[in-house]
């Protein structure tokens, strides 16, 4: 992996969020291209948990630090506070128990950045609304059989959840269809926004 | 040292490097006994930088020894890992200086059961002090000291090596920058004990053994050895490699023997294992080496808690381990990484994909050389080795 490929939009909009120096914990990292930046552009002591073995394997040959593991069961090992921040990228709605990850990321992390597909964007609605069938959409691309979403919510679903949770909001970013930050009101980002990067602390 | 070598121990000496220590200060033994003076056989390769920042230690298996990357003394066999150390390898000499140890106990020049007890001018043999895995690398850090090589740029080893570089990271952090314990555990579990239960009894239980005495006595322990050796060669292989290299081939002949002769391949293989073992491996040592794995629990020296072990550790780990292994399964391993992640040390984890069993460590595994070559180089990185 060069050091210099630029990376995916949400993931560069998630590197952002982050200071440089601190220390990292990025779940579900894939092939570790934002780990690979955090390390090289933002002198993070990166770390990583992935649940494709082959995706393990790509990130320690290119020199990154990372286990394999599953968010839903291998957070508990690490102690409090360890990281500055827990990252979880386009991965909640795949977790068995979103509620208990969420308060594991804040428990070993003093941060937690979230990334979802918002389930209230327009397309979804009416997809489900006039076709009458589970929607697929650009964010969404599965059929509803083989989907690794179980866990999927809207924008306000989180905001609720994270209310109910008694967890700060401190950003939320709301996305387009290509990743583009938008700024709206509330009620028309859960209507517009496809996907949403929020960042949480303990409050 | 007051020392009648045997022939492969002159060999291996001739060979290697060695040092005499525990002169002025003897090594105080996990048993309480204070050993010294004593001898460590080892073998370099390469050149230690000006900065001192790029020795690598290796650490090696049970019945391996410092013979890492050249033709071995007694054998004639090319070194145990030239896969991974040699010119344009993983590890290059030109790029690294390579360290390997035969450890306390061993039978290669290094002080074991084959030496004279300095306090009797007699054969130590069986009143040679028990050793741990934790006094092998005593003596490897001792061997540090007198080489003047502050700290290590990495420690690794499969197997038995891996319990070694678990107890360098634990008992000496400051000077393990980084750790590559492979297909290992951090303690040898009630099976393990077993099968070398199995293999010490099959010496003892040989006539030429003669509790131990058997260079006293002209004899040697051959079939027992054999048998130890073939024991544990199965658990070093897989069930899917055995049956897809020997099936029930029949080896030399076209029909069964309705006899005891080594009818099947897989017959012939283990007692060919077996023969060769005893030319270049000792009995006694063969007793010690394996005790020390058993007593090896890494967690219960420190409080029945592993993640104790590696508190405030500043090490960066890579665990390795592969499928079809199941002498130190991958769930052994990941018991370590999960210790790791409990005191928030730096580790990657890599589970390798194979069918060759535990023996996988030692043989042509792109994926592991992969694996180790990242992490080598991302740790170079970070240490500032060009």
């Amino acid at each position: 992996m060069s050091v210099s490929a630029p990376i995916r939009v949400d993931l560069q909009l998630i590197a952002d969020m982050v200071e440089p120096g601190g220390r990292a914990l990025d779940i579900g990292c894939g092939d570790g291209a934002l780990l690979a930046y955090l390390v090289n552009f933002k002198q993070v002591d990166a770390r990583g948990m992935e649940l494709s073995q082959t995706g393990v394997n790509a990130c320690v040959a290119n020199g990154l630090s990372v286990i394999q593991g599953d968010a839903d069961t291998d957070l508990g090992d690490y102690p409090d506070d360890a990281f500055d921040y827990v990252i979880l990228g386009q991965t909640l709605q795949a977790t068995r128990e979103p509620r208990r990850v969420l308060r594991q990321m804040l428990r070993v992390g003093k941060r937690a950045i979230v990334s979802f597909p918002n389930f209230a964007h327009w397309q979804v609605r009416l997809r489900l609304v006039f076709g009458g069938r589970m929607p697929e959409t650009p964010s969404l691309p599965f059929k509803w059989y083989d989907t690794p979403n179980i866990h999927l919510c809207s924008i306000d679903d989180f905001r609720a959840l994270c209310a109910d949770m008694g967890v700060r909001i401190e950003r939320a970013i709301v996305l387009d269809r290509n990743s583009r930050p938008i700024s709206l009101p509330p009620l028309l980002a859960n209507l517009l926004g496809e996907q949403a990067v929020f960042m949480l602390r303990r409050d | 040292m007051l020392d009648d070598l045997t022939d492969a121990e002159q060999k291996a000496l001739a060979q290697c490097r060695h040092a005499v220590l525990g002169v002025e200060r003897p090594l105080r033994l996990d048993c309480g006994v204070d050993l010294g003076p004593y001898r460590v056989a080892y073998q370099t390769y390469g050149t230690l930088n000006d900065a001192k920042s790029n020795a690598v230690l290796i650490c090696h298996a049970l019945t391996l020894d410092q013979f890492v990357a050249d033709t071995h003394p007694v054998t004639g066999k090319e070194g145990w890992w030239v896969s991974l150390v040699g010119p344009g390898k993983v590890l290059d000499p030109a790029r690294y200086f390579i360290i390997c140890v035969n450890v306390l106990g061993g039978c290669m020049g290094t002080t074991g059961p084959l030496a004279r007890d300095p306090a009797t001018g007699q054969p130590w043999n069986l009143h040679f002090p028990v050793v741990t895995v934790a006094d092998m690398v005593r003596a490897q850090a001792a061997l540090l000291d007198h080489l003047r090589i502050p700290d290590l740029f990495c420690v690794l080893g499969g197997s038995m090596g891996g319990m070694q570089v678990l107890e360098w990271a634990a008992s000496y952090p400051k000077r393990v920058f980084s750790a590559v314990p492979i297909a290992c555990a951090a303690r040898h579990s009630a099976q393990n004990i077993a099968f070398h239960e199995v293999g010490r009894q099959a010496i003892m239980a040989d006539p030429e053994w003669k509790g131990g005495d058997y260079r006293l006595h002209g004899t040697a322990p051959a079939r027992g050895l054999a048998v130890a050796r073939m024991t544990a060669h199965i658990t070093y292989l897989s069930e899917q490699a055995l049956q897809r290299k020997f099936g029930r081939n029949l080896q030399d002949r076209n029909a069964l023997g309705f006899g005891f002769d080594a009818d099947f391949q897989v017959e012939s293989y283990l007692r060919h294992q077996g023969s060769s073992f005893v030319d270049r491996f000792d009995a006694n040592s063969y007793l010690y080496i394996t005790r020390a794995m058993d007593y090896f629990d890494l967690a219960g020296a420190h409080g029945g808690v592993l993640a104790s072990a590696f508190k405030g550790s500043p090490t960066r780990f890579c665990s390795i381990s592969f499928t079809s292994d199941w002498l130190f399964p991958t769930r052994e391993n990941r018991a370590i990484v999960h210790a790791l992640n409990a005191a928030a040390a730096n580790v990657s984890f890599v589970e390798v994909e194979t069918d060759k069993g535990h023996d996988a460590f030692l043989l042509d595994e792109p994926e592991m050389f992969r694996t180790l070559s990242g992490f080598l180089k991302g740790a170079a990185a970070v240490r500032g080795l060009s």
